[in-house]
């Protein structure tokens, strides 16, 4: 028979620190669940594919087979796809945070989550803030695959970071959507296909991809209205890469795109924590 | 009152759509104490497990934990209490090391602290080895230990181990045993759920029996057992023309309580003083040469216990079978 080993109580030597303020201990709890999310990514080769391999795939493609049939107005294609693809790829990476949360509740490690006296917005804040550090490396590898196939953006430094920013806003606001869908369903298969299946319809029928006005006038409507449509001009205004569009178009594109990516979390953290807070592990 | 009770549970009633998962439950967990929550599946034992760890509301009746409530105090109950779930609640993809900084964290300990904690735990769970691995790696066992050391970051004076060792191997059961035994000594309270009646026996200082979401019996592992009866002795002869004769040496010692199996040339009996009338009894067998191929004095299992109690027994799933339909006797 195994003995076991004396369990003393020097648990109680150590302390929890008091008297921080709730908000920091959110900031700082979602902080300790980014890095556990992050670490995951890097020690999953599965995951590593997805956030390097499948944006380079898409580049490659859309410059090279479709990049010769797609005409844009004043421009070259490549110029014109890369903000597009950008904007996709960041709204996609949202999904990780669908298909991490739906694991977690199947491993039953959210119930123990819920039991700590953590902050409980945090277990969501984390899987989007390590969202955002995935994305950010994928973006950087975009960049530079994009800058080999001839990508150009024109502008200033600080208007390029501020696309850079930009893009992180719609990584970030993108994840949350991704949280509560992960929250809802049932599955890790089920997070993943209703992680993607409503953005495909999004990112394909917006500007991503082609000018908007060769689509049918009915798609266009919704193509105009579209965010990753608003979001992927707004990117190319900040990039000087669609001589199409007038400095007004730029900065209404920008306002809308912010206000977007604003109502976007609005809505999805509140509904999102809640739902949290009311998910038991199944 | 509520005081020196770890934990306090009072007419707990849980719906889950039309499941009435806890019908009433009532339950007290003494200071320092183990007590077992023994059920089959289905039974409420985790729903109760979860109503006392803030995961889930009751929809009637009220529950305290380290004389907190469990509704209006939620809050402060989580810095005293520890859970194991039933799943283990692991990350697989961080190392030992890292799965219990993270929880030390979580509490939020000091990154210094979390992290000396952190090897104190892996040290007395017998992790230390396979701190720097990856849990994926890790045994059934491991996994659990580690799951049962995050549970422990805090040290926390109330504990709930859901189901602790399913799944588990025989010799992995023993040491996480040995775990919580040594919990117990320490002067935790735990409160465990099992289906497996030895567990239970084992660990137990009182077990509740809970069946259809109610305690419909409590009391310790001995209490349980004489409800339904004593020990039982049970002799088989090894030829049929013995049976008779054997019977009527019986009769001397158990009077008209003997039972008698003659397809398996078997003979039981209530026995009052136990093992003192074995010995008189195999003696008497002998004088009369009747050869004795089965010899057993049987305490009843804590099977017995729920079979009487509840009518089913503890391993069988609750879902009423067709009527007419063929059942296979389960053994």
């Amino acid at each position: 028979m195994a003995t076991a080993p004396a369990i003393s109580t020097a648990g109680t030597r150590y302390q929890p620190i008091a008297g921080r303020p709730r908000i920091v201990w959110a900031f700082l709890d979602a902080l300790v669940l980014a890095k556990r999310s992050v670490l995951e990514t890097v020690r999953v080769p599965e995951l590593i594919m997805f956030v390097a391999i499948q944006p380079i795939m898409f580049v490659l493609l859309f410059r090279y087979v479709f990049g010769g049939a797609i005409q844009v107005p004043g421009g070259q294609y490549v110029n014109f796809l890369m903000p597009g693809i950008f904007v996709q790829t960041v709204a996609f990476g949202g999904v990780t945070t669908a298909i991490g949360l739906a694991q977690d509740m199947q491993r039953g490690i959210i119930d123990r989550f819920r039991s700590l006296p953590m902050s409980s917005s945090a277990v969501l804040t984390g899987r989007t803030i390590a969202d955002l550090a995935r994305n950010l490396f994928t973006v950087i590898i975009m960049l530079t695959v994009g800058f080999l196939v001839g990508f150009r953006p024109g502008g200033t430094p600080f208007e390029f970071l501020l696309g850079i920013v930009l893009l992180l806003g719609v990584s970030f606001a993108f994840s949350w959507i991704s949280a509560f869908i992960g929250l809802l369903v049932r599955s890790v298969e089920a997070a993943q296909s209703g992680g993607f299946i409503w953005l495909f319809p999004l990112t394909f029928a917006s500007s991503a991809f082609v000018p908007v006005a060769t689509m049918p006038g009915w798609l266009q409507t919704f193509a105009r209205h579209n965010p990753i449509s608003v979001l992927a001009d707004a990117l190319r205004g900040l990039f000087h890469v669609n001589p199409a569009l007038t400095t007004g178009d730029i900065r209404w594109a920008l306002i809308q795109s912010v206000a977007w990516i604003a109502g976007i979390l609005i809505v999805f953290v509140p509904l999102s924590v809640v739902r949290y807070r009311r998910t038991t592990a199944r | 009152m509520a005081a020196d009770h770890a934990v306090h549970a009072e007419g707990l009633v849980k719906h889950y759509g039309r499941v009435r998962a806890l019908d009433g439950l009532d339950l007290d967990v003494a200071e320092g104490s183990l007590l077992a929550l023994l059920g089959p599946n289905g039974a409420g034992k985790t729903t109760a497990v979860r109503i006392f760890t803030t995961l889930l509301q009751p929809d009637a009746g009220h529950a305290s934990v380290a004389g907190f409530d469990v509704v209006r105090d939620a809050d402060r109950i989580k810095s005293h209490i520890g859970l194991a779930g039933q799943n283990v609640a692991i990350d697989e993809y961080l190392t030992g090391l890292e799965n219990l900084v993270m929880i030390g964290r979580l509490y939020h300990l000091a990154s210094r602290d979390a992290k000396r904690r952190a090897e104190e735990l892996l040290m007395q769970f017998d992790l230390i080895d396979a701190a720097n691995r990856i849990a994926k790696t890790y045994s059934g066992g491991m996994r659990r230990r580690l799951d049962l050391a995050a549970s422990l970051v805090l040290l926390p004076p109330v504990l709930f181990l859901d189901e602790p060792t399913t799944g588990l191997d025989p010799r992995s059961r023993r040491q996480v045993w040995g775990m919580i035994s040594s919990l117990v000594s320490e002067g935790s309270t735990i409160l465990l759920t099992t289906q497996y009646l030895e567990e239970a026996d084992e660990l137990a200082n009182r077990i509740a029996v809970v069946d259809a979401g109610r305690v419909i019996a409590e009391g310790t592992s001995d209490e349980l057992k004489d409800r339904v009866g004593g020990n039982r002795i049970e002799i088989a002869v090894a030829k049929d023309a013995d049976l008779a004769r054997a019977a009527e040496v019986a009769r001397r010692y158990f009077s008209s309580d003997v039972t008698v199996d003659p397809a398996q040339r078997r003979i039981s009996a209530p026995s009052k003083n136990g093992t003192s009338q074995l010995a008189t009894l195999v003696r008497d067998f002998d004088g009369a040469g009747i050869d004795i191929v089965d010899l057993q004095l049987h305490r009843p299992s804590l099977d017995d216990v729920f079979l009487t109690l509840t009518g089913h027994q503890a391993e069988e799933e609750k879902v009423a079978a067709p009527a007419g339909r063929w059942q296979r006797r389960p053994r």
